[in-house]
């Protein structure tokens, strides 16, 4: 991510001793007031930092916009919270925002000025993936009207020069969240199968997802349901950060490419790389 | 017919409290579903296990405690959002899962796979903590070992740690400090 941030002229600063957000699928299974709390502290480092959260994880999205909102608006909660941290020096005064990064790129630098800087129009059918909690619920998400056909990850993609192609249940989630991948592999690999198999029917190059855990759903649950099934799909399955990162020149090894789980040399081919 | 029926539901199972709890658990809408079904048919693993959305909004209204705290099917949800999205009532059958949930787990049912991920939170303050193939990995990308979080900053894993004592977070998976 740093290197395309570089290259596309935003800054990133590091985020020093945050953890994990947490998990929101898990976390609010668990216990709310844990999740609010070590989503304050992680909320906290960044107002320290002085600047927005920008995430990669749709996730991790989830958890501190919505544990940031709710620290903003209910005084109550967060006094409990600031309670806790205080004798950390912590204290959440809520003054940065969270953004996942496609709406960075989307609202704050526009398709306009990221069609400029692609240098490689990526010539892909591509098997848009939004996953789930970038786009829900609704009500806690900012312009978005409608989970069934939102528009602007397929933009994303678009801008790049790939094309978006329809396939079925394309919203339908990826079978990792909400502790089932840990719990019920079986069934979450079930769910990504399916999804494999809508992909592939309608000849797409590649998947591409803006969520970190869709990607390792997607990406090594292929080798898992190849492992318990014997059947190997051979779909490459690309972050959108890897996607973009191509488009603007970078190269495959910068990109971390050559470690998905499943090669990508057919789409770097097709790309003509 | 040669159909088994179900058994009906005995009123001693059904706890009027218990409908309560739910709801000020968070589960504030759960009395106006209509039981239209428009939940389970939206549900990505009901497609593909016994897992009945509709069903266990029923189970809820009707106070049914302990099957609903001991249903290992109520962790199949992946919430994924969709029938909350969906719901012609405003519902919300996902946000009453997650109180559920956090009902099943104060009543010390909790699946083992999920006290692991827990504990893998409190001893490495990561879900998914770095191993030693992705620490190789960062070097020879020109990163450090570790990123900059818990993994590098031991101080502050032990704030983490502070926290989920304090919570009493530890205790609710079961976590045992070594």
């Amino acid at each position: 991510m740093k290197k395309v941030a570089q290259n596309m002229g935003f800054g990133l600063k590091d985020l020093p001793g945050a953890s994990c957000c947490p998990a929101p699928g898990v976390f609010k299974s668990f216990d709310q007031a844990t999740w609010l709390t070590l989503a304050a502290r992680n909320l906290v480092i960044a107002e320290a930092v002085g600047a927005d959260i920008v995430t990669m994880c749709n996730g991790c999205y989830s958890t501190l916009r919505e544990t940031n909102k709710v620290l903003k608006d209910d005084s109550g909660k967060r006094s409990e919270v600031n309670e806790i941290l205080k004798p950390f020096d912590k204290e959440f005064k809520g003054t940065i925002n969270v953004k996942h990064l496609l709406e960075v790129l989307y609202s704050d630098i526009g398709l306009e000025k990221m069609k400029g800087m692609v240098k490689k129009p990526l010539n892909l059918k591509i098997a848009v993936h939004y996953g789930c909690h970038i786009v829900k619920p609704t009500k806690e998400r900012e312009n978005i009207k409608s989970a069934e056909r939102p528009k602007f990850f397929d933009e994303l993609v678009e801008v790049l020069g790939a094309k978006s192609i329809p396939y079925k249940d394309k919203m339908t989630c990826c079978g990792a969240g909400g502790g089932v991948r840990t719990a019920y592999l079986d069934t979450a690999l079930d769910m990504t199968r399916e999804k494999l198999e809508n992909a592939r029917e309608v000849g797409a190059d590649c998947i591409v997802t803006p969520c970190a855990f869709c990607h390792l759903q997607l990406d090594r649950g292929q080798i898992e349901i190849r492992d318990r099934t014997g059947t190997s799909f051979n779909m490459p399955i690309l972050h959108y950060i890897q996607l973009l990162g191509l488009a603007i020149g970078l190269k495959p090894e910068e990109l971390g490419l050559f470690n998905n789980a499943v090669p990508v040399d057919s789409v770097l081919e097709k790309i003509g790389k | 017919m040669s159909e088994k029926l179900k058994p009906p539901i005995q009123i001693d199972k059904m706890d009027k409290e218990f409908l309560d709890t739910i709801i000020k658990a968070g589960a504030e809408k759960i009395n106006v579903c209509i039981q239209c079904g428009t939940c389970t048919s939206s549900c990505p693993s009901g497609r593909r296990t016994a897992f009945r959305t509709r069903q266990l909004m029923r189970k809820g209204l009707l106070g049914l405690k302990d099957e609903i705290l001991s249903d290992k099917d109520l962790w199949l949800c992946t919430t994924c959002y969709t029938c909350l999205e969906r719901c012609p009532r405003g519902v919300d059958p996902t946000d009453i899962i997650l109180a559920m949930r956090r009902m099943a787990v104060q009543a010390g049912n909790m699946l083992d796979p999920h006290k692991r991920v827990a504990g893998l939170v409190i001893k490495f303050g990561h879900a998914v903590p770095i191993d030693e193939a992705t620490r190789k990995l960062r070097t020879t990308m020109g990163l450090g070992e570790n990123p900059p979080t818990v993994h590098a900053f031991p101080e502050a894993l032990k704030e983490v740690q502070e926290i989920i004592k304090k919570k009493g977070f530890d205790k609710l998976v079961c976590y045992e400090w070594r």
